[in-house]
């Protein structure tokens, strides 16, 4: 199912004096199957943009549209349609409330109303596609697992709902570098099994240039860019302008051209800048 | 220098609810020497967040010992004096501001050691300088910023005046740039002098210190300086541990053949040399 | 949204109302309070009210962020509202179906409204102009007395000051654990009583959970800030009676005044 947003308008406390513009005619299309990423700072629209394509705000103006159906609309059809959205809260292991994994992550798939087999079976699917062990888990309470066990059951409670987008707010927040690492291999497993579009939201540069077919860059509640990474991260000047980094490949890259060694490449990770350095030392 | 911190073969369990122990911290030793900047890093587990708790007696050493500025933490008469030399800045920047007024939060510490009202106010003028927040003073916390937050949980630690600051993962939870702003300040305190401990997972922050800590299920690791540990990139790797990103790509340069002095830290390092090999 | 609720908040401001004693705005409040009470006619709510605009003025808080925050209150004025004017029995005035309002109950219904209109601005006026911080120093001062009797007024003072604190962190963590439950596809505007009392559970053992952990962190935080080391606590801002509170503790006594004669002579 593809996302098709335009001259998305939210205003906060309208007519108040704490007036303000969180989204500013925001127009994007997002093709199905896509891996897309969204940055921008702390405040600059993405929460509250990710928040109204599940619904959970409404625009002041505009339209979205998933699929065909327009979700800003009110009835039956509008959310059938948001509840194929699924949105992973940043740091979503706060919301686990039941006595067992299995249970919690049943909690989505039985607001949906399915049949007790069907919820069952889609638990199973949805902690096997966040790579943890249905059998050993099931009864265990979410609350004696580890961090990054806790944040994989959380997830699998918006996957087991089968959404046909799904949306995450930076799933690595506050977690080590090894189950960084580990949570980023699940998302790109899940997203390459079930073939949907899959958006995150992201501090991290280098994770957004590895993983992505498109960048939506957000500054000020205007949508400032959007593209390929190539084609994002090439705009340099601009993306520091509004206090954003490259990934630490294009950074290094750039200054090594300043220095005056000429290089060629996209330098989306680390191992594409080290292939250029060494053909263009080699050239020489 | 002379060592301020010395830590003698330190183990620490934690009791679990169902009575059996748990051991965090299996026989460690170091020292950290007065005005010097401490990284210690590991995986989540590692026992890097227990041993920093040990170090201002939050937590006490089941065997083995500490000393504080010459105090042992174990005995009871200078476990308030350590907390005033030691002071400890935490990872969550909600859960330590306990006041719902900026300035009255960090006069927080001064008010409990019975400082002289004069003089809190002043030092939470010039606590606030260092962490660039003046303006702030009379907002509610909770409308700062993560970054903000983090600053004032800083402050708040800095108007202890303790010499020497453990910072326990204080950026893990910031953006990108709360996380400068935090570490800006953390090295603008380090440089007037007062000792600074740092937990991270951020391998860009461990490669300020002067000296880093490697922590592994309990053990100590690597205890060397920033050089030496990054030149032990596969059993970095062993540990699932990251290195900066001009020392890992200096490293698969290496393998593509391109021949490298060793000891490349810095991207401009890396830039400089690069550029007279071609 | 649930964040605006601004009730119990403190406005910052300079004024000579925010710079009074703590101690004397409790103590003038609670007598406010009591007064209100005595009051029976309109002439002395037309006073008390008088002297509350005053305050007001004086305090330099916009009228407008007074209102605002007394928006959930208003249900109850309404509520005793309505209750006073169809429930006093006396001389029908109006009559339709099963329902009649008989003048008492006009009477009665005005008088309650005013009572209690009075009585939340002027009790809100007090956390406005009152940093939460002086307002439990205060709180803690009255009730030193009764130290001796077993009265833990420090810790008091204390919890309510962290309650103050965490009131908005609260707040939002349960609106962002209200929206992560939707996004689930929960559901807490449909249903009966009990089934919307059952799908609070998703939102309150999550915010239960953070209560906890936010007590945790912040205890070992106060410990590490050495609270409790057994070192007589000073403060940053000492409370100080001075000449300013003097003159309002007079004027506040002749309004007093005013308002008991009014209400025994008259």
């Amino acid at each position: 199912m593809s996302i098709t947003v335009k001259d998305l308008t939210h205003i906060y406390s309208p007519g108040q004096p704490q007036e303000q513009v969180a989204l500013d005619q925001i127009s994007f299309r997002i093709e199905d199957g896509t891996f897309a990423g969204l940055i921008g700072h702390t405040g600059s629209g993405k929460s509250t943009l990710v928040q109204h394509l599940n619904g959970l705000l409404k625009p002041t103006s505009g339209t979205i549209l998933l699929g065909d159906t327009d979700i800003t609309k009110a009835g039956t059809a509008s959310r059938q349609a948001r509840l194929k959205t699924g949105l992973v809260f940043q740091y979503p292991e706060y919301q686990l409330f039941e006595e067992t994994v299995a249970k919690d992550v049943a909690f989505g798939p039985n607001n949906l109303g399915l049949s007790p087999e069907e919820t069952d079976a889609r638990v199973r699917e949805a902690l096997q596609l966040v790579g943890l062990d249905y059998e050993e888990l099931k009864n265990v309470s979410p609350f004696e697992l580890s961090g990054g066990q806790k944040r994989r059951v959380a997830i699998a409670g918006v996957i087991a709902m089968k959404p046909e987008i799904l949306i995450l707010d930076e799933p690595t927040a506050g977690l080590n570098p090894k189950a960084h690492r580990d949570i980023l291999d699940m998302v790109r497993g899940i997203h390459e099994s079930t073939g949907n579009i899959t958006l995150m939201v992201s501090h991290n540069m280098n994770d957004i240039a590895r993983m992505c077919d498109q960048v939506l860059v957000m500054d000020h509640g205007r949508l400032l860019m959007d593209g390929s990474p190539e084609e994002v991260f090439r705009r340099g000047e601009e993306l520091k302008e509004v206090g954003l980094a490259l990934p630490d490949s294009m950074e290094i890259a750039r200054q090594i051209i300043e220095g005056g060694l000429a290089l060629e490449g996209t330098f989306l990770t680390m191992e594409e800048t080290a292939d250029a350095i060494a053909a263009a030392l080699q050239a020489k | 220098m002379s060592a301020f911190i010395e830590v003698d073969d330190l183990k620490f369990d934690y009791i679990k609810q169902d009575g059996t122990s748990l051991r965090a911290v299996d026989g460690i030793s170091f020292r950290i020497e007065r005005g010097s900047f401490t990284a210690i890093i590991g995986q989540n587990g590692s026992g890097k967040s227990t041993l920093a708790k040990n170090i201002n007696a939050l937590l006490l050493p089941t065997e083995g010992r500490i000393l504080v500025d010459g105090l042992d933490t174990a005995d009871p008469a200078s476990l308030w004096e350590i907390r005033r030399r030691v002071a400890m800045v935490f990872q969550n920047p909600d859960n330590q501001i306990v006041s719902s007024i900026v300035e009255d939060d960090i006069a927080f510490g001064p008010e409990n050691l019975g400082v002289d009202p004069a003089e809190i106010r002043q030092r939470v003028r010039f606590a606030l300088k260092d962490v660039e927040m003046e303006e702030y003073r009379r907002k509610a916390p909770h409308l700062l910023s993560g970054g903000q937050k983090q600053r004032i949980a800083i402050a708040g630690a800095v108007a202890m005046e303790p010499q020497c600051i453990v910072f326990d993962e204080p950026t893990a939870m910031l953006d990108p740039r709360g996380r400068s702003e935090v570490l800006k300040v953390i090295e603008r305190l380090h440089d007037k002098g007062i000792t600074t401990i740092l937990i991270t997972h951020f391998m860009e922050e461990a490669a300020r210190a002067d000296h880093v800590i490697v922590m592994n299920k309990g053990r100590l690791e690597m205890d060397g300086t920033p050089t030496e540990i990054f030149s032990r990139q596969d059993r970095l790797k062993e540990l699932s541990l990251d290195v900066p990103a001009p020392i890992y790509l200096a490293r698969i340069l290496g393998e593509r053949g391109v021949d490298l002095p060793p000891g490349i830290e810095t991207t401009e390092e890396l830039v400089r040399c690069l550029c007279q090999l071609q | 949204m649930i964040r605006d609720i601004t009730l119990g908040q403190y406005y910052q401001t300079e004024s000579l109302i925010h710079r009074l004693d703590p101690r004397l705005k409790i103590v003038a409040t609670l007598l406010y309070i009591v007064v209100l009470f005595v009051v029976d006619d309109f002439l002395g709510f037309a006073i008390a009210y008088a002297g509350l605009e005053t305050a007001i003025i004086m305090s330099k808080v916009p009228r407008r962020f007074i209102l605002k925050g007394l928006k959930p209150v208003f249900l109850i004025i309404a509520f005793t509202l309505v209750i006073n004017l169809f429930m006093i029995q006396g001389e029908v005035l109006v009559q339709f179906w099963k329902f009649h309002i008989t003048r008492e109950g006009v009477h009665m219904a005005a008088f309650m409204g005013i009572r209690l209109f009075l009585l939340i601005i002027g009790s809100s006026l007090l956390t406005l102009t009152t940093r939460p911080i002086s307002l439990t120093d205060g709180i803690e001062a009255l009730l030193s007395p009764f130290k001796k009797l077993g009265l833990p007024a420090h810790e008091l003072a204390m919890m309510m000051t962290i309650a103050l604190r965490f009131i908005p962190t609260l707040l939002e963590e349960t609106d962002k654990i209200m929206k992560a439950q939707q996004a689930r596809g929960a559901d807490f505007e449909t249903g009966n009583i009990l089934r919307r009392a059952k799908a609070l559970v998703p939102i309150l053992v999550p915010l239960f959970i953070s209560a906890f952990r936010i007590a945790q962190d912040l205890a070992l935080a106060m410990e590490a800030r050495c609270y409790g080391c057994g070192i007589r606590r000073t403060r940053m801002n000492e409370i100080r009676f001075e000449k300013r509170d003097l003159i309002g503790a007079i004027v506040f006594a002749c309004f007093l005044a005013v308002i008991v004669l009014e209400r025994f002579l008259w």
